[in-house]
């Protein structure tokens, strides 16, 4: 051993033999990812035998047990989005705004406190935000607004925002705090006040790893399961107010796959449903990657 | 070679168990989900007595339990129906005469939140609120409340019964909320006072209220004489007249002092 650590011919050797070892690490992902997604595939791809994927994904009706069955997820496509753009218009004020003021507003001692708090909501199982969002929330929902049930599209977004302000506000921390230095002090040099700063300079500097911040946290909110299948309420209807209960992909897979025949319609059904929610996710990611790799700050000189 | 040193006793060991297992009595079980909850608390105990019987339980619905019947691959098939007339021939085709037990009965009960003051309900009011037809609790004599409709999930064995017995196999209307289990259901309505829903009789508690069905209250004599409405046999089948272990399973099953005091236990409604 440590003779070969001497002659040159060894040291290639490990050199060689740790890269293998690390490219076979960093491919054991990038397989199980494949696997799980051809597998989704080989599932899912059966039911377009019954059904066609127009009738699939602009179906209006969801009844996969009747006598004949109908299989239409437009109800829970749009569910989907309606829990996400909502969650969003709630998570991306309060995270963004949140990331700023502890990079820039917060004095030290307050950041201290204030981070590992948010940080911890990420780590708060969905399941007991769930049970909080159906215990607690719904029936205060209910009797202040005075609305049928608690359980709805507005309660589901409101916790799947809980859940995506610790990602939004972290990464949007990091991306504000990779801001050059040179550029804040340059920008209050010439006169500018702290808030023009931070609105004309740093946001501009910083908004491109904000935005993939963002898209991730949508993401995260899209691809959530317990809490909607515990808040949402679970009407396969197509939503027209913010108070109607919803039936988002990931609650119809979770609740129907313990009970669907295996291989049988139903189960390819879900499967092909999961299939349209891992395509929204995968859009999701790859646009975060676009924008992170074309608004890239590169040194102070790009802005 | 110390890790070699434990690992081959240890394996002695393992394989020493399978070849006693495959020695002993084994029974498998396959079929409905609304069954499996009093196939597996009757199995546990019955286990438990007979140390040497080994049981394997596996859910998949009524009509994979029949396809197992049907192929030979289990002993004991459950299912929430009696067996199709066609499932019939495909099996005496394969030499295999399916004998029914009716092992417990279903019985579903609709429940309000405790401050809505109707009691009665007739089947015709409770499909017309279930197809979405009803949409405030003074049409049929309550207060003047939006009625919410909570459902099960159109897989669930309950929602079977509610859709067959109720629903008269017309849809349930897509604005009803599902939830997972009765569990969830029974949460949601005591969370709720303009809810409405159904559980099964063994889930009811003092945070729902139930109501008659056609002046008719639910309860094991109404379900065992047969005048509640919303209710059905739950049955084992078996490949041929039971033998063995699979007979004496059966009989434990049957037994009001034994398998029977499990099934109340299960959320259903016993024999006797």
């Amino acid at each position: 051993m440590s003779k070969s650590k001497q002659t040159g011919k060894g040291r290639q050797k490990r050199e060689k033999s740790i890269r293998i070892v690390f490219f076979g690490v960093a491919l054991a992902s990038i397989t199980t990812l494949f696997l799980i997604a051809l597998f989704l595939f080989m599932e899912g791809i059966p039911i377009f035998k019954d059904v066609t994927v127009i009738d699939f994904v602009f179906g209006k009706y969801w009844y996969p047990t009747d006598d004949p069955p109908a299989f239409g997820i437009f109800p829970l496509i749009l569910a989907s989005i309606a829990v996400t753009v909502v969650s969003s218009a709630i998570s991306i004020p309060l995270g963004v705004l949140t990331a700023l003021y502890l990079s820039e507003g917060a004095s030290a001692s307050v950041r201290e406190w204030v981070k590992p708090v948010v940080e911890l909501l990420a780590a708060l199982p969905s399941v007991v935000i769930g049970f909080f969002g159906m215990v607690i929330v719904a029936p205060v929902l209910q009797e202040t607004l005075n609305i049928p049930t608690g359980l709805n599209l507005f309660n589901a977004s409101l916790m799947l925002a809980f859940m995506s302000i610790p990602t939004i506000c972290s990464l949007s921390e990091d991306a504000i705090f990779s801001v050059p230095v040179e550029l804040k002090e340059a920008s209050l040099a010439l006169g500018a006040t702290r808030w023009e700063t931070i609105a004309r300079v740093i946001f501009p500097a910083s908004i491109s790893g904000i935005c993939t911040a963002v898209i991730l946290g949508m993401s995260r909110a899209m691809g959530e399961t317990m809490v909607v299948l515990m808040v949402a309420g679970g009407a396969t209807m197509i939503p027209t107010s913010l108070f109607d209960p919803v039936r988002p992909m990931p609650a119809s897979i979770a609740a129907e796959m313990a009970e669907a025949p295996f291989q049988g319609e139903h189960y390819y059904a879900l499967f092909a449903t999961a299939i349209i929610l891992f395509l929204f996710t995968l859009a999701f990611n790859v646009i975060a990657e676009q924008i992170s790799h074309r608004y890239r700050q590169v040194g102070a000189a790009t802005l | 070679m110390k890790i070699k040193g434990i690992a081959v006793p240890a394996f002695i060991v393992a394989a020493l168990f399978t070849v006693n297992t495959a020695w002993a009595g084994s029974i498998v079980i396959k079929g409905s989900t609304t069954v499996l909850p009093i196939a597996q608390k009757v199995s546990e105990v019955y286990m438990k007595q007979n140390p040497d019987i080994k049981i394997s339980i596996s859910g998949g619905g009524s009509g994979n339990g029949m396809k197992a019947l049907i192929d030979g691959s289990t002993d004991i098939a459950d299912s929430s129906r009696f067996i199709k007339s066609k499932e019939v021939s495909l099996a005496v085709k394969n030499g295999i005469y399916p004998v029914p037990f009716a092992v417990a009965y279903d019985c579903i009960v609709p429940v309000l939140h405790p401050t809505n003051a109707i009691v009665n309900i007739t089947m015709a009011q409770l499909k017309d609120i279930y197809m979405g037809k009803v949409k405030n609790w003074k049409e049929i004599g309550g207060p003047d409340r939006p009625v919410v409709v909570i459902s099960r999930d159109t897989s669930s064995g309950t929602y079977e019964v509610w859709h067959k017995k109720v629903m008269k196999k017309e849809r349930v209307f897509p604005g009803a909320l599902l939830q997972a289990s009765n569990g969830a259901v029974s949460q949601a309505v005591a969370k709720n006072k303009n809810a409405i829903g159904y559980i099964g009789l063994g889930y009811m508690s003092k945070d729902v209220k139930a109501l008659m069905v056609n002046r008719i209250v639910g309860s094991a004599d109404t379900t065992l004489d047969g005048t509640y409405p919303i209710s059905r046999p739950l049955y084992m089948f078996t490949p041929g007249w039971p033998k063995g272990d699979v007979l004496n399973f059966i009989n434990f099953v049957l037994n009001p002092e034994k398998g029977q005091k499990y099934v109340s236990e299960a959320g259903y409604v016993p024999l006797y």
